[in-house]
């Protein structure tokens, strides 16, 4: 009781103030992954949290303060401004990430597109991701576009939940994003808004489900050897954590 | 013996009063209007009953047909010759991959994603081992001999690539001795992958770290050979196809993507090069090494099937000079990464009962160290862990950027693997290049695309 | 059927099939059924250093009703197996379908929703071949145990008395669950 931060030395502010929350999008229990059958490592009661890298706060560093800043000033014409437009910026492993509110996706885009000092000629496709853990947030639709101008890439972020999974089309913008963002529909669900032609494109037409999220199943079979049974890789114990 | 009478599960139109409607064929109403399927032979019986009535007629190619690249399904509306709509239905290969990796350690995921784009696989692989070190942040610890042996096996995997482009783009257009050409100088490269890797083809030889083996003994010296070899027996497919006047006439000014087209489509690769921008992604972000290189970046500003050819004939030259220079940068030294906690640990060799992990490395991880032994366990077992993120990481496949995004949850498997394929995306100027043109220039303008299905529906 | 059908056991019906046999086995023509990476290897069989000429088999017919061998090479996907079944029920008989890769045979590394595992599932398979891909030295392999198997054909009364004795051999044959203790 006496060694106490507060007895020590004084109050300690090991988290700062305001810093960003770390994005959780899984909380696990025991260790290695296991599940169902009895866990007998003994660390049952061990309960983690996965985190994606928080948001980061300016300075960013290196070009990526140059291209929001950019930004900002051009989504003034629209009578927007990167806070308005943008939930989150985060800066990982050199590169950077703009979470942008679904509804201002497009002026976002449009100005990606046009904009001098930004020129992001090439969108090379939308790719999903389902993070059921997140409630209200499950399905993102991922956007890397690629300026051969300025020789750099972006990563744009929109989230929708699973009950109204809409995200509006960039295809007006980016016509390159047709195929992209019907194989995105046909795997994850997600309906993009002023699509052409939102059709399933993978799977055949008539297809139920949604292949890529994670609570569809892998859909194997389990096979059978000379005398043993070998159950498919979805249902097989695993020691992933 | 049994009588079993089945419930008929679906109408097939035959009835006693029409017993010789075909099942796969039949008509059938639709907002359009009613459709007739022709499967030959009853094409005066369709007439006959669609008199009258607007006639569009849709040709179907596909997704079984000659043309070698693959279950692509191209559905045209024609008038008369000219295709006045094009469009491509694909999925027909779709495999799952991506959902399949989700459940596989990120090395075991290796052997996954090679078989993609299975005309460039070592290019799915780099790939895909760029984003893991990536995620991992050893793109700095992997050993030099290891980048040069990935650079070799790629640009290995360029030439033998681009031949197959050239010989079934030849062959579909009437060139038959393209093919058996091409063909035979890919055996001379195959050998040479299968020399280095073990394998002819869906090499899982680029692993996240380094690459699964080094280069054997002599090796060197078989490559040299080859490349000494090589531009006097390729030289047959220039001298019969370039400046060859009906090839020249089936190929110029067909399957036309100007840059503005290749642009808004998102085109990379060959394609827009041949549109005149000398965008390669080897120059402008090199990975593994390449700006230490001298190369050239061959483009040309015709836009048609003709101009794509030539690129793709002087990338082939262009190749064989990387490879040259890399073989004489090969210094001795690991192949794999310093890290144990993330290398992966066997040492292979072949011996008196086949391939196997070596013996020097059985007595080191049995007799010497327990550490190696829990580490090789781990290592295959479980797998190495990725800290949590996302990240993308693209290379210049032969078809153009092969990008893969991957969502990294902290553990021994990835979250999310998602990979765009160039010919995914070449895909969609299709449409651009056929509309207005000949039905027989579709063929030239997909050749020049050179889809790979496996790439395009994963 | 034909002659063979009316034929009685004995010696003519043997050297009738040993003719038949001698016909179909030489000049099997493949119809082109490459779905994935085994059929650059099986384009590679056809060309010049694997020829598939030798055995009068370079004509791949793009046409199903001229061809004899399918031969499946790659993943089965959901989407693509309807038009596998009416590609092989396009072919005239006789025909015979050889199942190229473990993708072909069994599904492969892919046991998932969107392989088909195992192309016998759709059609009936006269050969499989594993391998991933097979090596074309592999695939002219299984195509010349397939020619073996064909010159082996039993026509008629012949056939009628294999097919009875198969059956009963299946009948009391050991199940493969039951075959306990090889699994290494």
């Amino acid at each position: 009781m006496t060694d106490t931060p507060e007895a020590v030395g004084g109050a300690v502010d090991v988290v700062p103030a305001g810093a960003p929350t770390l994005p959780v999008i899984d909380v696990r229990s025991g260790m290695f992954g296991s599940s169902g059958s009895g866990d007998t490592s003994g660390y049952g009661g061990l309960v983690r949290t996965v985190e994606m890298p928080a948001p980061t706060a300016r300075p960013f560093g290196g070009w990526f303060d140059e291209v929001a800043d950019e930004m900002d000033l051009a989504l003034q014409d629209d009578g927007l401004s990167l806070d308005a437009a943008v939930e989150a910026v985060v800066v990982d492993r050199g590169e950077v990430t703009f979470h942008v509110r679904a509804e201002h996706l497009l002026a976002f885009v449009r100005r990606l597109r046009d904009e001098s000092a930004l020129r992001f000629e090439i969108c090379t496709g939308v790719s999903g991701a389902h993070y059921p853990h997140q409630t209200g947030r499950e399905l993102h639709a991922v956007w890397h576009f690629l300026s051969i101008t300025h020789n750099r890439r972006v990563r744009v972020e929109v989230s929708a939940p699973e009950s109204h999974p809409h995200v509006p089309s960039i295809v007006s913008v980016y016509p390159a994003d047709d195929w992209h963002e019907r194989e995105t529909f046909d795997m994850f669900g997600i309906v993009f808004d002023d699509h052409p032609g939102l059709t399933r494109i993978l799977m055949p037409d008539d297809w139920v489900g949604f292949p890529q999220r994670k609570d569809y199943p892998l859909g194997g079979i389990p096979v059978e050897y000379k005398g043993a049974t070998i159950p498919p890789p979805d249902e097989r114990r695993s020691y992933s954590s | 013996m049994n009588d079993v009478s089945y419930e008929a599960a679906f109408d097939d139109g035959v009835t006693a009063d029409a017993p010789d409607t075909d099942a796969y064929a039949g008509a059938y109403d639709t907002t359009e209007g009613r459709v007739y399927t022709v499967t030959g032979g009853d094409w005066d019986t369709v007439l006959a009953a669609a008199d009258g009535e607007k006639e569009r007629v849709v040709v179907n190619m596909g997704p079984q047909h000659p043309s070698t690249h693959g279950v692509l399904r191209l559905i045209l509306e024609m008038q008369g010759e000219t295709i006045t709509e094009a469009r491509c239905a694909i999925g027909y290969l779709h495999t799952g991959i991506e959902k399949n990796l989700e459940y596989r350690t990120w090395t075991q995921g290796v052997a996954y994603v090679t078989r993609m784009d299975y005309l460039a696989p070592i290019a799915n692989e780099a790939a895909y081992c760029l984003g893991v070190e990536k995620l991992l942040g050893i793109v700095d610890d992997v050993p030099p001999r290891a980048q040069l042996m990935r650079i070799i096996t790629l640009e290995l995997n360029r030439i033998s690539s681009h031949l197959v482009a050239l010989a079934t783009g030849g062959m579909e257009m009437g060139a038959l001795t393209a093919m058996t050409n091409g063909f035979r100088d890919r055996e001379l490269v195959l050998d040479m992958l299968e020399m280095i890797t073990g394998l002819r083809m869906n090499h899982a030889y680029i692993r996240p770290g380094g690459v699964a083996q080094d280069m054997p003994e002599g090796g060197v010296e078989k490559i040299r050979a080859v490349l000494k070899q090589l531009p006097a027996q390729l030289d047959g497919v220039p001298t019969m196809l370039v400046d060859n006047g009906i090839w020249k006439d089936r190929t110029s000014g067909i399957g036309y993507l100007d840059l503005a087209g290749c642009m808004a489509l998102g085109i990379t690769g060959p394609v827009l090069r041949s549109a005149g921008l000398p965008h390669d992604l080897r120059k402008s972000q090199p990975y593994f090494g390449y700006e230490k290189f001298e190369f050239d970046v061959p483009t040309t500003d015709t836009c048609d099937v003709y101009g794509r050819f030539l690129v793709r004939l002087e990338e082939i030259n262009q190749s064989m000079r990387i490879l040259d220079q890399a073989l004489d940068m090969l210094e001795p030294g690991p192949v794999m990464v310093a890290d144990k906690k993330i290398a992966w640990p066997a040492q292979l060799s072949i011996g008196g009962d086949g391939q196997g992990n070596s013996l020097e490395h059985i007595r080191h991880i049995m007799g010497e160290s327990m550490e190696a032994l829990i580490h090789h366990f781990k290592l295959v077992t479980e797998g190495f862990h990725v800290p949590a993120g996302q990240v993308y990481a693209a290379i210049e496949a032969p078809r153009g950027e092969v990008g893969v995004h991957i969502v990294s949850d902290g553990g021994t498997r990835p979250y999310r693997v998602h990979f765009r394929d160039p010919s995914f995306n070449n895909l969609q100027a299709t449409a651009a290049m056929c509309e207005g043109g000949q039905v027989a220039d579709v063929v030239g303008a997909i050749a020049s695309i050179d889809p790979v299905l496996g790439g395009v529906d994963r | 059927m034909g002659i063979e059908e009316a034929l009685p056991e004995g010696i003519i019906l043997t050297t009738v099939e040993k003719a038949a046999g001698l016909a179909r086995s030489h000049s099997m023509w493949p119809a082109t059924f490459g779905l994935a990476c085994c059929s650059i290897e099986m384009m590679s069989t056809g060309a010049g250093r694997f020829d598939l000429a030798r055995f009068g088999m370079e004509v791949f017919r793009p046409s199903p009703r001229q061809a004899d061998l399918m031969i499946v090479a790659g993943r089965l996907s959901q989407k693509m197996a309807p038009v596998l079944r009416q590609i092989y029920d396009q072919m005239p008989e006789p025909k015979w379908v050889l199942a190229m890769g473990v993708c072909a045979s069994s599904g492969g590394m892919f046991n998932n929703y969107a392989i088909v595992q195992g192309v016998d599932h759709i059609v009936p398979v006269d050969i499989y071949l594993p391998g991933c891909p097979p090596r074309p030295e592999m695939l002219i392999d299984a195509i010349l145990k397939l020619h073996a198997q064909v010159q082996e054909t039993k026509l008629g009364a012949h056939r009628q008395k294999e097919i009875t004795a198969l059956e009963e051999a299946a009948l009391v044959a050991e199940p493969t669950s039951a075959m306990k203790g090889l699994l290494r």
